[in-house]
């Protein structure tokens, strides 16, 4: 075991968690954990842009983006923090610039604009042009910015250690947080950092799902720490899924390709979203093009030998825009599908994306232990963390607008509550936890193989918790979660050595996973409407009587398979009183 | 030396049948095996993959750790060529597994074929495909891969003619995957070398019209191991999975030192 100690340790080195180090770096001494080097985080695969009100090709304020936020989260968004985010977002854009990063221009040489899914002027009137974007790289070239300026103030990283547990310790005045736990991937060796602040900024769960977006390494490691603590989890059942996924592999095409005019067409070529959302049509917010999509499949207008895809229409759009804006999706499209966009529409599907929910946190990035208190030392922030800036459902581009705006917040606040603060001391065998974890997994102790339960887990949230859910759907999906965490209890890891133990990674993983699926399909069970991203079938509308309210989880019991108790959490209203959602 | 393809029926006892989709093929992969743990030396194993024209070799790979092998051993992340985690040399050329089409490595009409996989050339092996970064981003972090100002910020966004913005569009690029520094038959040589993507990065900010501080990576890279070490052999644009026109932009940064010269 190695010993470390520093003010504040950030977990994670996505865009959350580098933003979050660039403020602590300059104001304690702090260190960066991270199960991947920092340049492979998934905020690099983000694309189309990140909106502010910048007003630089129209006219444009951050009132609208706060309401377009909140409406966009079918009012389950505490407009508190909507409000700061959508403020904010403007010098969170300039920041990135002033830091280096790329982005297009105007012709005037100003940072250009794009319009995007649920972005519209004067609340709703029509879809504006807000999202600064750097072609269809924005998140790559955020994550390289924020990784170069890591490298410019000498952040101190280390690559490669996977967190699995927080430390806790007790003092007259409750729990604090006081370290993390690591597994180092080179040695198999643990760390024990010490710190008087610890930033969660580990993403999301989206390996949960079959289709999907994200990386492999989106486990959900993160939440799954937390939850496993007795610390809550918030609004787990609300998922989004974006809706153009190349169809049948899940891998994105931004929502930007709309923004820049492409459209949707079933397979008689009709421009389906005129029925859905007449005013803005392609560009409503992702939740309802997603089941619009899915319907259209559903009631047999899908394309393709099985009917069972849509697509997306960019021939008009012309060689050009295509190769300068969108040279990326493009390359995609022709690599992985041999579709070329500029002569054919691209087949596309609904593809699990990004989870709004989280560990719920204050506006500073504060960790929530109940509704009113919070965990001193401990913060998170991007898609692990829920504000709630997204409610029910994230507006395209809010996400790499949270991880700055929220990432730099949680960064200042962990540092200076570190300035304010003396070390805790930390609790007794600290590594406990993780030693019996890693022991148990590389136990002999059953035949089950991790990648079996894996594909079955993804199979069933696939088919019983995605776009559309119903009470049976859901049911199953329980039934079947909880039949694969029994079988977990009897996997066999074949890899036994300590040096860069990759399936031992992928066992523990499927942990998180599992732990994660149940939360998710436990609240939807429970959330008898439908609302944003979470759609029941059975329960076709929202209900604000019964649950105009954010959803807490919390695991009882240390086992695997342990009860969820749900509770509560009101929502925060500031001026925008809930309307029915048209677009 | 294991045989591999033999423990596929045995592992089978673990659980159900490997998956294998219809219209799947059979493919030979043969893998460059180390873990310094355990092996005095590295070896090749090779093994009988189901597999469909329309995987990638990240799919083959990861069906060999999952049903076959758990020990095999390599990074992915995206799994569509954004994070640059999975490259390594794919019948004696860099590429990243999760770019490259089965159907684009069959002989012609589909023959059986053999895929051979390595890590990439000119970093130390840590464990099979798992190669150590380090001296890599250690170059990279060299050439001060950061935007550099000085004088009073600005209140606003700095103003960059679209034109000033394309100068350097090509090399914002960069995954730092290592594709093309460990393509380059220099670099495995003379591992002191900055290397291509090193290079890549520094271009990135002497030709954007916003640093001012070309002149300090032009000084770095005017070092001995610095860019006229490249011998223009080309390999590391062939080897970009991005497309980036690497040697273009090492040709480019020597000829601002030229042009700085006279």
């Amino acid at each position: 075991m190695q010993f470390h100690k520093y003010d504040v340790i950030i977990v994670g080195a996505g865009g959350a968690g580098m933003r979050a180090a660039i403020e602590s770096g300059q104001r304690a001494r702090t260190a960066v954990l991270t199960k991947l080097y920092p340049t492979r985080s998934h905020t690099g695969a983000a694309q189309g842009g990140m909106c502010a009100a910048l007003a630089n090709v129209e006219e444009d304020n951050w009132e609208w983006h706060t309401f377009d936020t909140i409406k966009g989260g079918d009012y389950l968004v505490d407009q508190d923090a909507a409000e700061i985010m959508a403020k904010e977002a403007i010098d969170a854009v300039l920041d990135l610039e002033k830091m280096g990063l790329p982005f297009n221009r105007t012709p005037e040489g100003k940072i250009d604009q794009r319009r995007f899914g649920g972005h519209t002027r004067n609340h709703g009137e029509a879809a504006v042009r807000r999202a600064c974007y750097a072609a269809d790289r924005t998140g790559h070239m955020i994550l390289q910015t924020l990784y170069q300026n890591c490298v410019k103030h000498g952040i101190e990283f280390f690559n490669e250690f996977y967190v699995l547990d927080i430390l806790l310790s007790d003092t007259p005045d409750g729990q604090v947080c006081t370290g993390a736990v690591a597994y180092e991937l080179a040695t198999g060796e643990i760390h024990v950092f010490q710190a008087k602040s610890v930033v969660f900024a580990t993403g999301g769960f989206g390996k949960v799902f079959k289709t999907t977006s994200n990386a492999h390494t989106l486990t959900g490691d993160g939440m799954g720490i937390v939850f496993r603590k007795g610390l809550p989890l918030e609004d787990m059942e609300f998922y989004q899924f974006h809706p153009t996924g190349l169809a049948g592999l899940g891998i994105l095409l931004t929502e930007g390709a709309r923004g820049e005019g492409a459209i949707l067409r079933n397979a008689s070529g009709e421009r389906f979203m005129e029925r859905y959302a007449p005013t803005i049509k392609d560009l409503a917010p992702r939740d309802i093009v997603a089941r619009s999509m899915a319907l259209e499949v559903l009631e047999g207008r899908g394309a393709g030998p099985n009917k069972d895809y849509v697509l997306l229409d960019c021939t008009h759009l012309g060689a050009e825009v295509l190769e300068t804006k969108l040279p990326d999706i493009t390359e995609f499209a022709r690599t992985y599908l041999a579709v070329d966009p500029v002569k054919e529409p691209v087949p596309v599907y609904p593809t699990a994306h990004y989870a709004m929910g989280g560990i719920p946190t204050n506006v500073h990035g504060e960790v929530l232990r109940d509704n009113d208190n919070v965990i001193p030392g401990l913060y998170a922030a991007g898609e692990c963390a829920c504000v709630s800036v997204h409610g029910a459902n994230r507006l395209g581009t809010n996400s790499l607008l949270d991880i700055n705006v929220f990432g730099r917040r949680a960064g200042i606040a962990a540092a200076e509550y570190a300035s304010t603060h003396e070390f805790v001391e930390i609790p007794e065998n600290p590594t406990r936890v993780v030693e019996e974890q890693i022991a148990l997994a590389l136990s002999e102790h059953g035949h089950e193989r991790v990648a079996d339960i894996r594909t079955e887990l993804q199979a069933s949230m696939d088919a019983n918790a995605s776009v559309y859910r119903t009470e049976d759907t859901l049911k199953q999906a329980l039934h079947d979660v909880q039949a694969l965490k029994e079988r977990y209890s009897r996997i066999q890891v074949q890899d036994k050595g300590k040096r860069f133990n990759t399936d031992l990674l992928e066992a523990v993983e499927l942990g998180f996973l599992l732990e994660l699926a149940e939360v998710l399909v436990v609240g939807a069970l429970a959330r008898k409407e439908s609302r944003g991203g979470h759609a029941r079938e059975d329960y076709p509308s929202r209900d604000d009587t019964n649950f105009m309210r954010h959803s807490m989880y919390y695991k009882q019991g240390d086992e695997l398979t342990s009860d969820i108790r749900l509770d509560y959490k009101p929502v925060t209203f500031t001026r925008y009183q809930p309307m029915e959602r048209k677009y | 030396m294991s045989a591999p393809a033999e423990e596929k029926t045995a592992s089978g006892s673990r659980g159900s049948e490997p998956p294998v989709p219809d219209g799947a093929i059979t493919v030979t992969v043969k893998i460059r095996r180390f873990n310094p743990e355990f092996d005095d030396e590295p070896r090749w194993d090779t093994f009988e993959v189901p597999a469909l024209p329309s995987d990638r070799v990240l799919n083959l790979l990861h069906y060999l750790k999952w049903y076959v092998d758990g020990t095999l051993t390599f990074r992915r992340s995206c799994a569509h060529g954004i994070c640059g985690s999975d490259a390594m040399r794919i019948n004696g050329v860099n590429r990243l597994a999760c770019k490259v089409l089965l159907k684009d490595l069959l002989a012609g009409g589909g023959k059986a074929t053999t895929i051979t996989i390595e890590p990439i050339k000119g970093l130390p092996v840590h464990k099979d495909l798992l190669v150590d970064m380090e001296p890599f981003f250690e170059a990279y972090r060299a050439v001060k891969p950061y935007l550099i100002s000085y004088g009073n910020e600005p209140t606003r966004e700095r103003i960059q003619s679209a034109a000033d913005r394309e100068r350097f569009d090509d090399t914002t690029k960069c995954i730092l995957c290592a594709a093309c520094t460990t393509s380059c038959p220099v670099y495995w040589t003379e591992g002191s070398y900055f290397g291509p993507a090193a290079i890549v990065n520094a271009h990135r900010f002497i030709f954007d019209s916003r640093d001012e501080a070309a002149e300090e990576r032009l000084d770095i890279l005017n070092d001995v191991d610095g860019v006229w070490r490249c011998r223009t052999t080309f390999n590391c644009t062939d080897a970009c999975p991005r497309g980036i026109q690497v040697t273009k932009a090492i040709q480019e940064v020597k000829r601002a030192l030229l042009f700085k010269r006279t």
